[in-house]
């Protein structure tokens, strides 16, 4: 079986391995034939978020897809490669914190039910493996846009009773936020964990103008566009 | 400058960064990865906590249910200290925001796991450790706590008071991305870098970064280390590719069958029996499975969802309706580095939390549930004390000098030869721990062992890195971490040759009983290698 690797170039490996995931046969070429091939894992078991690559332009957890023949394996998308299949991620997690993804005090007396908890049960799934974030064509145009993990965690701790500072959170995702997002569903399509990034970010705008914010890209035009609301480009 | 850096950015490094910052240090952690791709994402069952006296249960009980699966070996002031801070630790992560599964009746739902009186785990389905790791970033996010990726630990630096007593004063890392070597000082060090299961390679649940290296930097450096032999195989990995298939499986109702379809043991027997009792079976030619189909698709995929999705992958079944092939794997090392009640290490100023250090609340088998109730707990009390002692030192002590040396060991080990591939080595070695320091072990074979490694260890300089590029050369990171463990390794067989009896996780088959009068100890290694006991 031949797998294409994107290093400087592209190497094809032929590896004799068949049915093995991904990151098996990553180890494989490593430990038996090119040593100076680097990538990222951790758990094997899709949960440490380290392995994420692109296959045939789709982003995937090395560790839990299975090679085809032929396949054509490079690093994410939208960040720095620091060498071979590994990608600086430093600037993708800042968003977590530029996005203030956190609750904003410590709560000691709301009590949540089974219905409360299960409201963020599939956003807190999240590995932060960055496969949205590769997938996200907003980073074409915007660099500094908060992104669809960080959105996610936000809406994990907007939709929580314990966070009591609701409007701060909101506040703080106007700008580079959620009215930068497409609404194009890519995020959606290559997360692992079954989580959809474009879904919070319209539960997220729904939320701001819950708190008296509109769509920029209405307002910019005023009253712009048709009378039946659709927006001009 | 009342400086704490913490090795290590999983649970127990980001509880102990958030217990440091609050009590007025400045704090750095150094990861070799990022925070949240920590071994702590992989703990699945729940933590350990009594909250309520519902069901007979009480804080009592899980200080008896914890001694009595430390078969003799715990510390009964550590044991008691911890299941009484549990509900607060509980507490502590609910306010801080993680998503614990709830009752209908509003509260934090709680399963039985292995070995306990009642259902005590408290648990976000199976994605338990996951979920709180967030969560605790999040928090060191809000914290603005300093936090260094991709760092790999080179050795712990200390210097000598006027009385002669080693304290820490500083870390050399390895900044994978630059390949530079990196000096940081420090009043205080916190040890927070995980286990060593690593060292069974193939045959361990951990990630593939669990390779024990601040226990060995520690030891290097002079610290005590202790009860290494002390290693727990989890009844439940799957059969190909050792991945883990949580307690949390048998604790709602799971069957282990063999290839009669015949059950063989009280699934709900600590890990060390059960393990024991599935190693019986194999060795009977059968094979095992694990059988979860009665408990129905629904609640699978409800409380259970991450393991269909492993289940699927790697032995590619629906555990809905199949069978799912298990064998023990080697999951937790109860030993490491010997810590006070403080959390302090023989080494002033070096600080030792979660897996990689040695608490004595687990001894000779650790409960399902107290290794992340272990990291929260002391870790809090290991961030206070570690920001204590730095607040209080003042010794000035110069490191500019030493980063040539560090840079002179990695130049070195570059030009090791590389004659011998290393993966190859580690790979065998990881087999041979399964088969001869596994479950069962013996005089002979471990001593056979030992030999082994110390001829892989006399071999390194015909091993070392084929890839000699500076930056991001995994091959020269993944031949430190070999040499972590080929280090514990040796450490791991002195032990487990010099405790003859069995115990716990520790089971020798020359020597099949309990031998409280001799060995009811602790096992302690001191940096000579010489082993002893103590109580």
């Amino acid at each position: 079986m031949k797998i294409n690797i994107k290093r400087d170039s592209i190497v094809c490996y032929e590896v004799n391995l068949e049915n093995k995931t991904l990151l098996e046969i990553l180890n494989d070429i490593k430990t038996t034939q090119d040593a100076s091939l680097a990538y990222s894992s951790g758990c094997r078991s899709g949960v440490c978020g380290s392995c994420a690559v692109k296959v045939n332009s789709k982003e995937v957890l090395a560790c839990s897809y299975h090679v085809q023949d032929g396949d054509l394996v490079e690093p994410l998308n939208n960040t720095p490669v620091i060498r071979d299949l590994v990608v600086d991620m430093d600037k993708a997690y800042s968003f977590n914190a530029k996005a203030k993804a956190w609750q904003s005090s410590i709560v000691n007396n709301v009590f949540l039910s089974d219905e409360d908890e299960k409201i963020n049960e599939v956003q807190s799934d999240c590995i932060l493996c960055g496969s949205c974030y590769s997938a996200c064509p907003v980073y074409a145009v915007n660099k500094e846009f908060l992104g669809p993990f960080s959105l996610t965690r936000v809406w994990r701790y907007v939709s929580d009773r314990r966070e009591l500072n609701k409007k701060e959170k909101i506040d703080t995702i106007q700008t580079n936020g959620v009215w930068d997002c497409t609404l194009c569903n890519a995020c959606t399509l290559v997360c692992p964990q079954g989580i959809s990034s474009k879904a919070d970010i319209e539960k997220l705008r729904a939320r701001s103008v819950m708190f008296g914010y509109m769509d920029p890209n209405f307002a910019s035009f005023g009253f712009g566009g048709g009378f039946d609301g659709s927006p001009v480009f | 400058m009342n400086s704490v850096i913490i090795i290590g950015a999983g649970g127990a490094g980001l509880v102990a960064a958030l217990s440091a910052h609050e009590s007025g240090a400045k704090v750095t952690v150094i990861t070799k990865e990022y925070p949240t791709r920590s071994q702590t994402s992989m703990a699945q069952g729940g933590i350990n906590a009594v909250l309520s006296d519902e069901g007979g249960d009480s804080v009592e009980i899980h200080i008896q249910n914890t001694l009595k699966s430390a078969n003799g070996l715990a510390n009964e002031t550590a044991v008691n200290y911890m299941c009484k801070e549990a509900p607060a630790a509980v507490k502590w992560l609910n306010s801080i925001g993680v998503p614990f599964s709830r009752t209908k009746e509003s509260k934090i739902a709680q399963r039985k796991l292995g070995g306990a009186y009642a259902p005590r785990a408290c648990y976000a389905q199976d994605y338990t450790g996951l979920k709180i790791l967030h969560t605790l970033y999040d928090r060191s996010l809000e914290a603005g706590i300093e936090i260094l990726n991709e760092r790999c630990l080179l050795e712990f630096i200390t210097n000598k008071d006027n009385n002669g007593k080693s304290y820490v004063c500083g870390v050399s890392v390895l900044n994978k991305r630059s390949g530079e070597v990196e000096i940081f000082e420090a009043n205080s060090v916190i040890v927070a870098t995980g286990g060593y299961s690593r060292v069974y390679h193939d045959y361990s649940t951990n990630s593939v970064s669990t390779t024990g290296d601040g226990v060995a930097a520690a030891y290097l450096a002079g610290a005590r280390l202790s009860d290494m032999e002390f290693i727990q195989f989890h009844p439940t990995a799957l059969k190909n590719s050792s991945i883990l298939i949580s307690e949390s499986a048998r604790g709602a109702g799971g069957h282990l069958l063999n290839s009669k379809g015949e059950r063989f043991v009280n699934e709900l027997l600590p890990r060390d029996e059960v393990a024991r009792a599935i190693d019986d079976e194999i060795a009977k030619g059968y094979d095992v499975f694990l059988d979860i189909r009665h408990l129905g698709a629904e609640f699978i995929e409800n409380e259970l969802p991450q393991e269909a999705k492993l289940a699927k992958l790697y032995e590619n079944i629906d555990p809905s309706v199949e069978l799912i092939p298990i064998k023990p794997a080697a999951h937790y090392t109860m030993g490491g580095i010997e810590v006070d009640e403080y959390s302090s290490s023989s080494i002033s100023g070096l600080f030792a939390v979660g897996e990689c250090a040695n608490h004595r609340v687990h001894g000779a088998n650790r409960l399902g549930g107290n290794s992340l109730l272990e990291l929260v707990v002391f870790g809090r009390q290991a961030g206070e004390n570690a920001a204590r002692y730095a607040n209080s030192f003042d010794e000035k002590v110069d490191l500019s000098e030493q980063k040539k040396s560090f840079e002179d060991k990695i130049a070195k080990i570059k030009e090791f030869s590389s004659e011998i591939n290393f993966y190859e080595k580690q790979k065998e070695l990881g087999r041979l721990f399964y088969k001869n320091l596994g479950i069962k072990r013996e005089k002979s074979t471990l001593q056979a062992l030992l030999n082994e490694v110390k001829e892989i260890k006399n071999a390194l300089p015909k091993m070392g890195v084929s890839d000699k590029t500076k930056e991001y050369n995994t091959n020269l990171v993944e031949f430190l971490e070999f040499k972590n463990i080929l280090e514990l390794s040796e450490l791991i067989l002195i032990s487990a040759i010099s405790r003859e009896e069995s115990r716990g996780a520790h089971f020798r088959v020359d020597f099949p009983f309990l031998d409280d009068e001799k060995f009811k100890a602790h096992t302690i290694i001191d940096r000579d290698g010489a082993v002893s006991y103590e109580d």
